[in-house]
């Protein structure tokens, strides 16, 4: 497929600033990515959200220009990553998976050294260097060896040096696994920041919040393919319904119903330890059950999140 | 953490990140920003570094120059032609020194730059390539090594051991063996996960080379059997050439010279081109 295929669904008229067709990439035997097609344009937040082995970072990888395409056509700002690589590098910023920081040297030098990576001046590097600091909230620790930093530390450090050269489209690899509630909500505050300055951002996550929160389209990923694609409103009124009610029953309960559920909302999934029945109202739902004469232990009723979506489409669960 | 209890600020005031604001670079730039990045790491520790650069050689001269040497110049100065012993032995153990830190500089940063901090992953992500990568990796341990080789070679001049002027010519012999020796070590290294493979190249490579290279006895003294290994490893190349520079004696044997030389080049640059490739095969995965 040539760069003139009609872009899937790109929400403006301007060039992608990452097209892929047929992306493919194979090690050896083992496919990890199986010819996906997706469009980012500029200033767009785009999502993989998938479970661990789906395949996102292997993508995420050959659209950093450091894992060579199998098969299939990439194309990021309109370069070719075989061929320019180091030039399209030069304007990404990444936010690896791992922290890939280096320990033993102070916070300040580790932004400055990946500035003169990048062709800055040391001036220059220094400079940035500050200006990323305070908006990684990290001014007082600029002198501080990394080692000792919290985790959350750490990652805004590793957000501040992909930020170092301005890049173009920043690349964001799991961004808050790992990092605890508060340290995640510090984090997604900046990188709204970042989106509402115009910074495009691509990240690949296996939390749904995080997915809701920061992606304006996002792609569901599933053994190396790509299961659905657009905003996460439009993949939860496509794929599920407006509401959910979760039924716990008490232990050993759940495997003795046969049939008592049947009609009971639109559609049924039964999960080990729950039953998660969709409808426009859950409370009607709720108050049927009980009518029929069932007795979960729980009762609980909410909006239907990107969970609900996956669930649908590949009938497992994000987080195993 | 009060950090994160503190209201959260307006973010400096960083320009629009949207346009291309990164000056294009040549290669020579990538390798340059690479090596940068080893002096900012050896900036934190180079007193110690410094300090243990004189005090080794210090303590060599001392104990195998003088104290052994006492003995061995009653019998054996012949063998040595005709000079002192620690005059015999000084540019071989300069060699050897600088040849035992090059391997170390082949081991342990490149296992961290792979699989520790991976450095080498992070540079990656920026316009530098795996061939710049790893230039910067081997033109810091020659200049480690250089520095090295010529503190020892001021220790020699101060100890009064050198043969002659050429001695300041055993500082660049040793770079090279170093590097004879630092280049495949680190080319080894990127297929390793963990330091298991290092005690042995310590234990059956390193150590024994460093015994039996001619350096603190001549190698006719080995049994003729075995005399044939030291031709094989770059070490006793480079202890012979740098002895026969700081002693003047080059002319005595001008092929075997130039051939040391050529072994010790080859091992380098076989080295070198290694490195690439295996530095290309391990990150560009």
């Amino acid at each position: 497929m040539g760069y003139d295929a009609p872009p899937m669904s790109t929400p403006s008229d301007t060039l992608p600033l990452i097209h892929a067709r047929g992306l493919t990439k194979r090690f050896g035997e083992f496919t990890a990515v199986d010819a996906i097609d997706f469009d980012v344009a500029p200033g767009e937040s785009f999502g993989f959200l998938g479970p661990n082995g789906a395949g996102k970072t292997s993508t995420m990888r050959m659209v950093a220009c450091v894992s060579p395409v199998t098969a299939g056509t990439l194309r990021i700002l309109d370069l070719d990553p075989n061929a320019d690589g180091p030039r399209i590098r030069g304007r990404l910023g990444v936010v690896p998976q791992q922290d890939t920081l280096d320990t033993e040297l102070s916070v300040k030098d580790n932004l400055v050294i990946y500035g003169r990576y990048f062709g800055l001046s040391r001036a220059e590097a220094a400079r940035r260097g500050d200006e990323l600091l305070e908006f990684a909230q990290l001014t007082e620790r600029a002198n501080d060896k990394v080692e000792p930093l919290s985790g959350g530390m750490k990652r805004r450090l590793t957000i501040a040096r992909a930020l170092i050269n301005e890049p173009s489209i920043l690349l964001l690899d799991e961004p808050t696994t790992g990092l605890d509630p508060q340290a995640r909500h510090l984090l997604w505050e900046r990188l709204y920041r970042l989106k509402q300055r115009g910074v495009t951002l691509v990240l690949t996550t296996h939390y749904m919040d995080e997915a809701e929160q920061l992606c304006d389209r996002l792609v569901v990923m599933d053994k190396a393919r790509i299961v659905a694609e657009g905003s996460p409103r439009e993949l939860i009124e496509r794929y599920s319904s407006r509401e959910v009610t979760e039924l716990r029953f008490p232990v050993g309960v759940q495997e003795t119903l046969n049939g008592e559920l049947e009609g009971l909302g639109d559609r049924i999934e039964h999960l080990p330890d729950r039953v998660l029945v969709y409808s426009d109202d859950g409370e009607a739902v709720a108050a049927a059950a009980h009518q029929r004469g069932l007795e979960p232990e729980t009762v609980l009723v909410r909006r239907s999140s990107l969970e609900d979506v996956f669930l649908r489409l590949t009938g497992r669960s994000l987080v195993d | 953490m009060a950090m994160l209890d503190a209201p959260i600020g307006d973010g400096g005031s960083l320009a629009p990140l949207t346009g291309p604001s990164v000056p294009r670079q040549s290669a020579w730039d990538a390798a340059k920003a690479a090596y940068e990045h080893m002096w900012l790491l050896y900036r934190r520790t180079w007193r110690g570094s410094i300090f243990g650069m004189f005090a080794q050689p210090v303590l060599f001269l001392v104990a195998m120059g003088i104290g052994l040497g006492a003995y061995v110049n009653q019998s054996a100065s012949a063998a040595l032609g005709g000079v002192p012993y620690i005059v015999w032995l000084a540019p071989a153990l300069l060699v050897s020194t600088v040849m035992q830190g090059a391997a170390f500089e082949g081991t342990f940063p490149v296992l961290g730059g792979f699989r520790w901090t991976k450095r080498y992953h992070a540079m990656y992500a920026t316009p530098l390539t795996p061939d710049s990568i790893a230039f910067g990796q081997i033109a810091w341990t020659a200049t480690r090594s250089t520095l090295v080789g010529a503190i020892f070679c001021l220790v020699i001049i101060a100890f009064g051991a050198a043969g002659s002027p050429g001695i300041v010519l055993a500082v660049p012999v040793g770079t090279l063996t170093g590097l004879a020796f630092a280049a495949p070590i680190a080319a080894f290294m990127t297929t390793q996960r963990d330091t298991t493979a290092f005690n042995s190249i310590w234990r059956f490579g390193i150590t024994p080379l460093f015994l039996f290279s001619g350096t603190f006895f001549p190698i006719s003294q080995l049994p003729e059997a075995i005399r044939w290994i030291a031709w094989l490893f770059p070490l006793w190349h480079g202890v012979d050439l740098a002895r026969a520079l700081s002693l003047g004696t080059v002319g005595e044997e001008p092929v075997v010279m130039l051939l040391h030389l050529v072994i010790l080049v080859a091992f380098a640059v076989t080295g070198i081109v290694a490195m690439f490739v295996m530095y290309r095969r391990e990150l560009a995965k």
